[in-house]
């Protein structure tokens, strides 16, 4: 008599959503304490401080706002304000292209310190301290020697991006079972060959994983890139909303940029999955 | 002398200092001589350019001022106008003045800013074509901060930006950056800032009750960081031991404020007001009452930038001090507030904009305040602003040893180029290039600055 797992999953998943909704309309609807005021003096006043409603928007004023920018996600009103369309596609370019340079250069370099254990070994204390260090750190040394703001941005992706992408190669390079590599030995398989062959798709698995936890990273920091440099992208439009103190549009924009990462991370969990073998 | 002049009017002498003597200080002569021969002067382009050709013509004919005044007050000005046209073609000459000199070497140009009023005439210069009317193909781009707006101008990325008014003093002299010759040709705003305090001080509004207060200015070389810190001390505060003063963008002066992170801050507006207009803070005081006149923000350019396109840079600042002398006047204030409200420019609630342009504001302690130059525009860079601003990065300990005030201060604030151009774009530039002023009632002698500096009894010692 029970449905199937994921049916009751979803039901969950809608029951939760709407009491989170619920909630958050109550909390918002009431009106606090409102002051006397002449009118002359009440109209140059916002809502907040005439009437007492509350400055966090409820969930249909986000609705509605939200409706409002899928409606026109793409207009130009000149460099400043852009659709919510055009932002996120200036975002996503600048992630895809810092993720791709730093697909480019993770993946060989982390073979090459997988296939070498002196390398590794050698290398290793580079990425531990590089590692950890935050984009926005990075983000002023890149705006000074780099003297391009996009280009810093793209910069400031591919630099968080690169890490665990390598970390995940050269692990999963060096993790390869020794059996296998022994197989191609006694076969005298030549090295190209080998690599090729043999690592390469035994590492797969894990090289994905990297690549899946570094397109998260990426989404996450061109936000904040965005955020400070300005100009275009997701996080310029959430800051000059900000600027506005317009919390119905940044909350719009929370969700959009929470859309686009899930997607992007459901490209590469698909991806890993054509790669992954039973063992 | 006011900046902008009526070469025919009889009141006014054309070569040097205040001459009316009607009004008891220089700074309100200023601003009476705005609002009243502004709106005539500037009334049309080609009217404003006639004036221009007609004053140098008067001035030729007649090298004494006395004499020039005599002659008018014998014969009227329309006589005059017309007596002089008879002999000398003020028509053609006009015209031809009014096309300029060279070809602008680059029509495409980008201009940074940071969304508050000050950056006014920077911003309408766009929606209402003042750049299209100088030949010029601008954007103005949205910058998120003081820094960044510094490394994208330094960069290149930017043509020319706003800036406020320490910055290009800071830059030239490397404190805070690499060195790099910068220069202030334009001032954009007079005035137009505010002391705003949490709702919760209302009753705290003398400062000696501010101790452990936490304010906010936009930047650490800033006007506001100066006035506030001035204003602290002449209280007996010390800015760096008995309150703490922290650098935060303007957006994040309202939301910390809300979050009770601030109790205050010196603040461009829009922020002052929109404080109010969301209920969490009030204006204490404007900055006009510390300093009336006092410039803030500039629109700043690189020296090269002037060097390299000199044409250019004539079209680009002929199109700010055109769009400050436009914003001047008191009733085009209303359609101003309309134009840079948009999310494109400000994006701030037009009422908002309003009340800052027109001066007819909500103070957030119940009143309907008017003051009609709240915020004022002229573009004139005193070097004397810049010298003021030199003694307080000292007192402050910005920067130390033997500073060369007016030097520096005529590297940067280019008032012989502004002066030429105002009178390109047919406005009368002041004949001086420093004045003397005064700051809460104690006079400023730009000539004098050591003194000046020394006489403060809270400062950090050099």
């Amino acid at each position: 008599m029970l449905a199937s797992l994921p049916a009751r999953a979803a039901v969950v998943s809608v029951l939760f959503f709407l009491s989170f909704v619920a909630v958050w309309h109550l909390a918002t609807s009431g009106t606090g304490a409102v002051q006397k005021m002449d009118p002359e003096y009440a109209k140059l006043m916002g809502q907040t401080a005439t009437q007492g409603t509350s400055a966090m928007p409820g969930p249909l004023d986000v609705g509605a706002k939200l409706w409002e920018h899928a409606r026109r996600p793409f207009y130009d009103n000149g460099p400043n304000d852009k659709g919510v369309g055009i932002q996120l596609g200036y975002s996503i370019a600048r992630v895809l292209l810092g993720y791709s340079l730093a697909v480019l250069v993770a993946i060989p370099v982390g073979f090459l310190t997988g296939m070498s254990p002196l390398m590794s070994r050698a290398l290793d204390p580079f990425i531990q301290v590089l590692k950890p260090i935050s984009p926005l750190a990075w983000m002023p040394l890149a705006l000074y020697t780099i003297k391009d703001s996009n280009l810093s941005a793209i910069f400031v992706i591919f630099i968080c991006a690169v890490w665990p992408m390598l970390i995940n190669t050269a692990f999963g390079v060096a993790a390869v079972r020794k059996e296998w590599i022994n197989v191609a030995r006694t076969l005298e398989v030549g090295t190209f060959r080998r690599a090729f062959t043999i690592i390469l798709p035994a590492a797969a698995p894990t090289i994905l994983t990297g690549m899946r936890i570094s397109i998260g990273i990426a989404w996450l920091v061109i936000v904040a890139a965005e955020m400070l440099v300005g100009g275009t992208g997701i996080g310029y439009f959430v800051w000059n909303e900000w600027n506005n103190l317009s919390i119905t549009n940044v909350i719009a924009a929370i969700l959009f940029i929470g859309l686009i990462g899930m997607v992007l991370d459901l490209i590469l969990a698909r991806l890993a999955r054509l790669v992954t073998f039973p063992e | 002398m006011s900046t902008f002049d009526n070469p025919f009017d009889a009141k006014h002498e054309l070569t040097a200092g205040c001459s009316c003597g009607a009004h008891a200080s220089q700074a309100e002569h200023d601003h009476q001589e705005r609002s009243k021969t502004l709106q005539e002067v500037a009334a049309s382009e080609d009217r404003r350019f006639e004036n221009v050709v007609a004053g140098a013509v008067m001035r030729a004919i007649f090298p004494q001022d006395v004499t020039r005044r005599a002659f008018l007050q014998s014969v009227g000005a329309s006589t005059a106008l017309a007596a002089i046209s008879q002999f000398f073609p003020l028509a053609t000459a006009t015209e031809v003045f009014a096309q300029g000199a060279g070809a602008i070497e680059k029509k495409k140009l980008s201009v940074g800013f940071i969304p508050i009023t000050c950056a006014t005439p920077i911003i309408m210069a766009h929606p209402m074509g003042f750049y299209t009317k100088h030949g010029l193909d601008v954007d103005v781009i949205k910058t998120a901060g003081w820094a960044v707006i510094r490394d994208k101008t330094l960069n290149k990325e930017y043509d020319a930006a706003h800036m406020l008014s320490p910055m290009p003093i800071a830059i030239s002299l490397g404190v805070g950056s690499n060195a790099i010759p910068y220069t202030a040709p334009a001032i954009e705003n007079i005035n137009g800032q505010a002391i705003t305090l949490s709702v919760k001080h209302k009753d705290k509004r003398d400062p000696k009750s501010w101790k452990g207060f936490k304010f906010a200015v936009p930047f650490d070389y800033s006007m506001h960081n100066y006035l506030l810190r001035y204003y602290l001390a002449e209280h007996g505060l010390d800015p760096d031991k008995d309150v703490q003063i922290r650098a935060v963008p303007p957006p994040e002066m309202v939301a910390n404020l809300r979050a009770d992170n601030l109790d205050g801050f010196l603040g461009p507006d829009p922020m002052n007001q929109r404080a109010v207009f969301d209920g969490v803070g009030f204006i204490h005081m404007l900055s006009k009452e510390l300093w009336e006149g006092h410039p803030c923000c500039v629109f700043a350019a690189s020296r090269e930038f002037i060097t390299t396109a000199p044409n250019t840079y004539a079209a680009l600042l002929k199109a700010i001090i055109d769009a400050t002398a436009f914003a001047s006047k008191a009733e085009n204030r209303k359609q101003i507030a309309e134009a840079i409200a948009p999310a494109n420019y400000i994006n701030q609630p037009v009422t908002v904009l309003e009340q800052i342009l027109t001066g007819t504001f909500a103070d957030g302690l119940g009143t309907v305040q008017k003051v009609p130059n709240r915020v004022d525009f002229d573009p004139f860079p005193w070097e004397s602003f810049a010298v003021w601003i030199l003694t307080q990065m000292k007192r402050w300990g910005q920067i130390k040893g033997d500073v060369d005030y007016s030097g520096v201060a005529k590297q940067v604030f280019l008032a012989t180029d502004t002066t030429r151009l105002m009178k390109e774009v047919g406005l009368a530039p002041p004949a001086a290039t420093t004045k003397t002023f005064s700051i809460m009632g104690k006079t400023f002698d730009p000539s004098k600055p050591e003194d000046y500096l020394k006489s403060f009894a809270i400062k950090r010692e050099a």
